[in-house]
């Protein structure tokens, strides 16, 4: 399983002290190209699913995409992330919408 | 090499680590506290995704005694009861701390915990590891992120601290300390997996806790406890969701695909549909064996709203189901959700493999504590069974602390062990050529499965299979000289098979030893089918004897603490 990256929207989180990407997923797999300064996936099949890095990037640049084996194309599910709650947006494969706001902490 | 001192070290970050650096800090705020992490504090292990309950909590009307019964009746009569108790004792204290730091508890209208079946509680877990985080930094514990721990420090059969090496800055790292806790968590990936190929990491727990904590136990001579009692998790099929969301959270049934209830139909001496944990796993795997899968849990009584709250619920803490169900056009609430075993995991959590500890968590090495999912003797865990586990052995830790001396640590040892360390590295840049940790891990993977009880034997065992697999796993043992790392995060990976094949090692040993059939499902004994309290209703213990390399088996006898 594994993320897809948006290069057109990940800046390398120039700003911050560290890739939020890079910095916490649990299986150390995202870094930067040095090249480009653009993160990329190790190991796209070391990838567990956990979505940090989807939560954590500030660029909303990656997704999360199910292996085709597993899942058709057309779905997505895309979280954001506040300070103290989170939103999701599902969009099931026959293009409805459902979103979900679910407090965090308090 | 990174040299550091502490009073306390605990290794590994995680659920059972948070807890016992807070408690630590808290009984005695002039310590040091240092916590060794492999990945980072804030998004590690289990709880990376998040939780949507906590699963051992006392509800209104129980005690600690009536959760030890239970959790005797649930590992089938075995567990340690002093361990169980001591534990529920401390689990409602915990989950209020916990709740004060900041972790959403869903209440009903009077104020009261939701409860969600007769021991879990409903949360807004989605943060659970941020907030435990939070709070072992505020405490003041001092927090090495990026660093594998890869073996305990022993001096005269006392353990004095830890070695690893930094994931991000190449150092080698030496922990002398005065007492240790050791807290990584369980072992996965020992077994081939439900979806492999480009899905490989597609498993419910987590596939970064590796068995380090009990490798590194087994290498220094630790004694350990009943790793024959696998965890064969009954889980959504391809996306490998936990099912207690449906079952505790919405009710929904386990029904073969002739539409029968068999856990009603065909286990009602054990409890039906509340049978053992190990018995609803036995069940659809039957099933499925006998022609009668595939399997689901039906929630079609669900309605959209139901359908709704449900993937809310799993958003908290494996959102990707929730993807799955969207991408394949599957709706709860109209069609069942396909269920399947996974490939077996080795923890203390659900089951009861690990260390062997007294009741404060102290293993049998001196200075050493363990906590949450690697220590052993007390399943039923979970989130707040582990918390509670950190706490107790952090108490314990604080009072050994004051007996002793920051070890001096020998150069010649540090350095033994750093070469090792470093060998898989060396090997690629001197020769290029050796075998990469993805491919010993496969091989590792399809040994097990075939020949010690995996997916694709039904998790049945025999004698005549598990010897071909001892022998296979010490031709692997022989073949981890032979390993190549081409960066930090490969040497990780080599260092994580080389744990893997320890920890197979010890188990197949277990495995052999019990004679008796006493988690079916778990493990199913093909020479020996029935349950055997006679002779059975002990605990099978190794220990690798030091001098001749040789895993010892100790048996231990059970006993009745709660009547
Ligand atoms: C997907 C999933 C969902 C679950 N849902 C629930 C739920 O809803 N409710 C519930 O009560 N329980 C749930 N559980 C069970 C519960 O999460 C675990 O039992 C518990 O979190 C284990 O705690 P632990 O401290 O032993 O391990 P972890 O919390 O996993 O911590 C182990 C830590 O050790 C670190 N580590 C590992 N190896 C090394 C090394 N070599 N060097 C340094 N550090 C290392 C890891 O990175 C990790 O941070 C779930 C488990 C999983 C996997
Ligand atoms: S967190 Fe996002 S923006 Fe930052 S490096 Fe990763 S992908 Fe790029
Ligand atoms: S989803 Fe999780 S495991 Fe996969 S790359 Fe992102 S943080 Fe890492």
């Amino acid at each position: 399983m594994t993320v897809k990256i948006d290069l057109k929207r990940c800046n390398g989180c120039k700003n911050l002290d560290a890739p939020r990407c890079e910095k916490l997923c649990p299986g150390d797999l995202m870094t930067l190209n040095p090249e480009t300064g653009k993160a990329y996936i190790r190991s796209e099949a070391d990838c567990w699913d956990c979505m940090v890095c989807v939560k954590a990037c500030p660029m909303l640049a990656i997704e999360t995409k199910l292996p085709y084996t597993l899942a058709y194309f057309g779905a997505s599910l895309k979280p954001k992330t506040g300070k103290d709650k989170i939103t999701w947006t599902l969009k099931n494969s026959d293009g409805t919408v459902e979103t979900f706001e679910i407090e965090t902490r308090f | 090499m990174k040299k550091i001192d502490a009073d306390i070290l605990i290794i590994g970050g995680g659920t059972a680590g948070c807890l016992a650096a807070v408690e630590a800090k808290e009984k005695n705020p002039d310590l040091k506290v240092v916590i060794l992490e492999k990945g980072h504090i804030d998004r590690s292990g289990c709880l990376a995704a998040g939780m949507n309950a906590i699963n051992a909590y006392i509800n209104p009307g129980e005690t600690a005694e009536s959760f030890v019964k239970y959790v005797r009746n649930d590992a089938r009569g075995l567990i340690r009861e002093d361990l169980v108790r001591s534990m529920g004792q401390e689990l409602n204290s915990v989950v209020k701390r916990v709740e004060d730091w900041g972790l959403p508890i869903l209440k009903d209208t009077e104020g009261n915990y939701q409860a969600r079946g007769r021991w879990n509680i409903k949360i807004n877990g989605e943060s659970l590891k941020p907030i435990l985080a939070d709070a072992a930094r505020k405490a003041g514990a001092e927090i090495y992120n990026r660093v594998a721990v890869t073996n305990l420090l022993t001096q005269d059969g006392r353990v004095t601290g830890a070695v690893g090496f930094g994931l991000r800055d190449g150092e080698f790292y030496a922990v002398s300390a005065k007492a240790t806790i050791v807290a990584t968590g369980g072992a996965s990936g020992i077994y081939k997996p439900n979806n492999d190929g480009s899905a490989h990491h597609k498993i419910w727990y987590s596939p970064f806790n590796t068995g380090a904590g009990y490798a590194m136990g087994i290498r220094a001579g630790a004694e350990m406890t009943s790793f024959e009692m696998r965890f064969v998790a009954l889980r959504t099929k391809d996306a490998i969701a936990p099912t207690g969301t449906l079952a505790l959270g919405f009710g929904a049934k386990q029904v073969n695909a002739l539409g029968e209830e068999f856990m009603v139909e065909k286990y009602a001496d054990v409890g039906g549909n509340g049978a053992p944990t190990c018995y609803r796993t036995y069940g659809p795997t039957l099933e499925n064996k006998e022609g009668r899968g595939p399997c689901y849990m039906d929630t079609t009584h669900l309605t959209s709203d139901d359908s709704y709250n449900l993937k809310k619920s799993y958003l908290n803490m494996y959102p990707h189901i929730v993807l799955y169900w969207a991408g394949n056009g599957k709706d709860p609430s109209v069609e069942p959700v396909e269920i399947a075993g996974t490939e077996p995991y080795i923890t203390g959590g659900h089951c009861q493999a690990g260390y062997w500890i007294t009741e404060d968590r102290g293993t049998t090495l001196p200075g050493l504590y363990a906590a949450g999912d690697v220590a052993g003797g007390a399943p039923y865990k979970f989130v707040s069974g582990c918390w509670a586990e950190g706490v107790i052995a952090a108490r314990a830790a604080v009072e050994y602390v004051m007996t002793g001396s920051n070890p001096d640590v020998s150069d010649a040892v540090l350095a033994a062990e750093e070469k090792r360390v470093r060998a898989p590295q060396q090997r690629w840049d001197e020769s290029g050529d050796g075998v990469s940790p993805r491919e010993m891990e496969e091989k590792l993977q399809s040994v097990m499965d075939e020949y010690a009880g995996g997916i694709k034997t039904f998790y049945e065992i025999s004698e005549a299979r598990l010897k071909i697999a001892g022998k296979e796993i010490e031709k692997l043992k022989g073949q981890t000289q032979f390993l190549i790392a081409r960066d930090l995060h490969e040497l990780n990976l080599a260092h994580e098979v080389i744990d893997r094949i320890d920890v197979a090692h010890v188990l197949i040993k277990h495995l052999l030893h019990r004679q008796e059939t006493r988690w079916p499902g778990f493990t199913t004994n093909q020479d020996f089918p029935e349950r055997d309290d006679e002779e059975w209703l002990k605990f099978i213990n190794t220990r690798l004897n030091p001098e001749t390399g040789d895993v010892e088996i100790v048996e231990r006898a059970y006993s009745q603490v709660v009547s």
